[in-house]
């Protein structure tokens, strides 16, 4: 019963550790640039058909997930930010939100038209080994490693290289870090191309156990959000912490939760978050200005 | 400062009056559609209403005509007459959005719209699952319109003669005194509290008038369409409202009405692209906020300011 639950816990970590990816970069857009990106969800998939795609198409597992980045990175970092972002920005926050929505549905129908409704099988790794009585699957190993040195990798740039902290300068007050002589437009694009490439990460990892669906970015992108408000909207530590959370908690929900139901874990948790602590784990409670 | 000025409240007569015509040359399909037009109207009026004016940001209209639609679905099926099935579900989605509106009173903006989407989709979890009470995934059939107006020409001037009914209610709530209330609250919140308004009641009130009207959209929505499951009420179709309400112009009057219209056409017009239509529908929005990101009446708006014509339909506190 105990090692059960402890392999509940291993599997729930691991989907969590995803979860705090594309929650980090959907942190990192709402901070420097004021982007609440509704399309995150769809923006994993995109970068897991682009892999599979090229796989399909001859190329070698490595230059396949290195031609999904350059993907992502151009379509979701460069193309999202130059030619949705920039000209919406100053209209509020409204006008982009829904604009990120239709590019979720655009997203979402152009990747069904091309590949089809089926769902499509991502390469993994195969095996495990036992610990106790317990067999701990290679690809879990490597989904929470790799999550975490990732979001470890980013932490360490982010507080410790000149350009990290030029970009923490922008996403606190873009105005006095543009009069202290930061290139704030380049910072803003960075950040969209970091998100391009943590919601590549997150494809390569989650694929391989939920396979490669077109509808997969709405649960993705729901868990995500939840994962972000439940950190704390303002921080990338806090979104690592709700990932974790919030793909545990699903995991264990949906083995002792009644079935119908388990889709409304995030939802409620969502909820009794924005209620009783808005500020979110580990977030700092600041003053609303209404 | 004429946000609802005669002239908006004229053109969206003159759109239901022409509506109410257009049978005479329409094949049955048409009228579907014309019906379908009106009762999205009216939902999105409801969602114009606490978006557009009161600057509530919600993602919880379609539970609210989802709400209403099953309202009306299950009391009629229990031989109850439609115009108290009607005042059932007004009454219900009135109150279910005064308590989606708590949430409001201490979040604003993108938190208000994930606190909004999570209970549309609990509402959408509910009406799946508890098959008991709702037919669950089969869903609720011959669901019957009322005797006086069982034929589609007759069920759309109903239709109709309701968006008549909410316009005109409408336009008179945006000219009195809490119309003035939800646009104060919109523009400058603190500054509304100081000149006496009451913050906490007005947004709990937008969000139960939105509510309302979308809960009236269900109740002619569930006979339009005869049979009702789950799906048609997820967080699509509150999106889809926000397209309407967006596209439209968000605060404006007449704003709804066009949102709805393109909501309804446009993916008709592109049906021939088959597998791709909704795709290309997707886009075709994107390329029209770019365009005009205040919509489409804030576009007319620009453009009539820039002609020297007479601008400000939107209200401006």
């Amino acid at each position: 019963m105990l090692w059960d639950n402890i392999d509940l816990l291993i599997a729930g970590l691991a989907t969590g550790a995803t979860y705090a990816l594309v929650a980090t970069g959907f942190t990192l857009l709402w901070q420097t640039s004021a982007t609440v990106n509704f399309a995150q969800g769809d923006f994993v998939t995109l970068p897991a058909f682009a892999i599979i795609g090229l796989h399909a198409a001859g190329l070698p597992l490595p230059l396949a997930l290195l031609g999904g980045l350059v993907i992502a990175l151009i379509v979701l970092g460069a193309m999202f930010k130059l030619l949705l972002v920039d000209p919406m920005l100053s209209h509020g926050l409204l006008p982009l939100g829904i604009a990120a929505i239709a590019l979720g549905v655009a997203l979402q129908e152009g990747t069904k038209a091309v590949f089809g409704a089926e769902a499509f099988p991502f390469p993994s790794v195969a095996g495990g080994f036992d610990l106790g009585p317990l067999f701990v699957n290679w690809q879990d190993v490597l989904v929470l490693g790799a999550a975490l040195i990732a979001v470890a990798a980013l932490q360490m740039f982010l507080a410790r290289t000149r350009t990290g902290r030029c970009m923490q300068a922008t996403a606190q007050n873009p105005t006095v870090a543009l009069i202290l002589g930061i290139p704030v437009k380049r910072m803003v694009m960075l950040t969209f191309l970091l998100n391009a490439s943590l919601v590549t990460l997150a494809a390569v990892l989650i694929s391989p156990a939920i396979l490669v669906k077109f509808d997969n970015g709405g649960s993705i992108g729901l868990s995500a959000f939840c994962a972000a408000i439940i950190g704390g909207f303002n921080q990338v530590r806090g979104a690592i912490a709700g990932g974790l959370l919030l793909g545990v908690l699903e995991n264990f929900a949906a083995t002792y939760g009644p079935d119908q139901y388990r889709a409304a874990v995030p939802m409620l948790l969502l909820i009794g978050f924005v209620l009783f602590r808005p500020q979110g784990l580990l977030g700092r409670a600041t003053e609303r200005a209404v | 400062m004429a946000h609802s000025s005669g002239r908006s409240l004229a053109a969206s007569l003159l759109l239901i009056a022409l509506a109410s015509v257009l049978p005479m040359v329409l094949q049955p399909y048409g009228i579907y559609l014309l019906s379908l037009w009106a009762v999205y109207t009216i939902a999105a009026i409801g969602l114009n209403l606490t978006l557009g004016f009161a600057g509530q940001m919600s993602l919880a209209h379609a539970a609210f005509v989802g709400i209403g639609a099953y309202c009306t679905a299950l009391l009629g099926a229990h031989g109850v007459p439609f115009p108290a099935t009607l005042l059932a579900a007004t009454l219900l989605a009135y109150g279910v959005g005064w308590c989606v509106g708590y949430p409001a009173l201490r979040v604003q903006g993108h938190y208000l719209a994930f606190v909004t989407l999570a209970f549309t989709t609990l509402v959408f979890l509910v009406l799946r699952n508890e098959a008991w009470l709702t037919g669950g995934i089969a869903g609720i059939s011959n669901i019957a319109r009322p005797r006086l107006f069982a034929t589609p020409t007759a069920y759309l001037r109903l239709c109709l003669a309701a968006l008549l009914a909410v316009s005109l209610a409408v336009w008179w709530l945006l000219r009195s005194p809490w119309g003035r209330a939800f646009i104060a609250l919109r523009e400058n919140p603190i500054r509304a509290m100081s000149l006496g308004v009451d913050v906490r009641r007005y947004t709990l009130l937008a969000f139960a008038i939105g509510a309302a009207l979308g809960g009236i959209a269900g109740a002619f929505y569930a006979p339009l369409v005869q049979y009702i499951e789950p799906s048609p009420f997820a967080l699509g179709f509150s999106i889809n409202l926000l397209m309407m309400v967006v596209i439209g112009g968000a605060g404006y009057f007449l704003g709804p009405f066009l949102g709805a219209l393109i909501a309804v056409l446009l993916p008709e017009w592109l049906r021939f692209l088959h597998d791709v239509y909704l795709a290309f529908y997707a886009l075709a929005v994107i390329l029209l906020l770019l365009v005009c990101p205040t919509g489409l009446l804030g576009l007319s708006e620009r453009l009539l300011a820039q002609r020297g014509g007479r601008p400000a339909e939107r209200a401006d506190a």
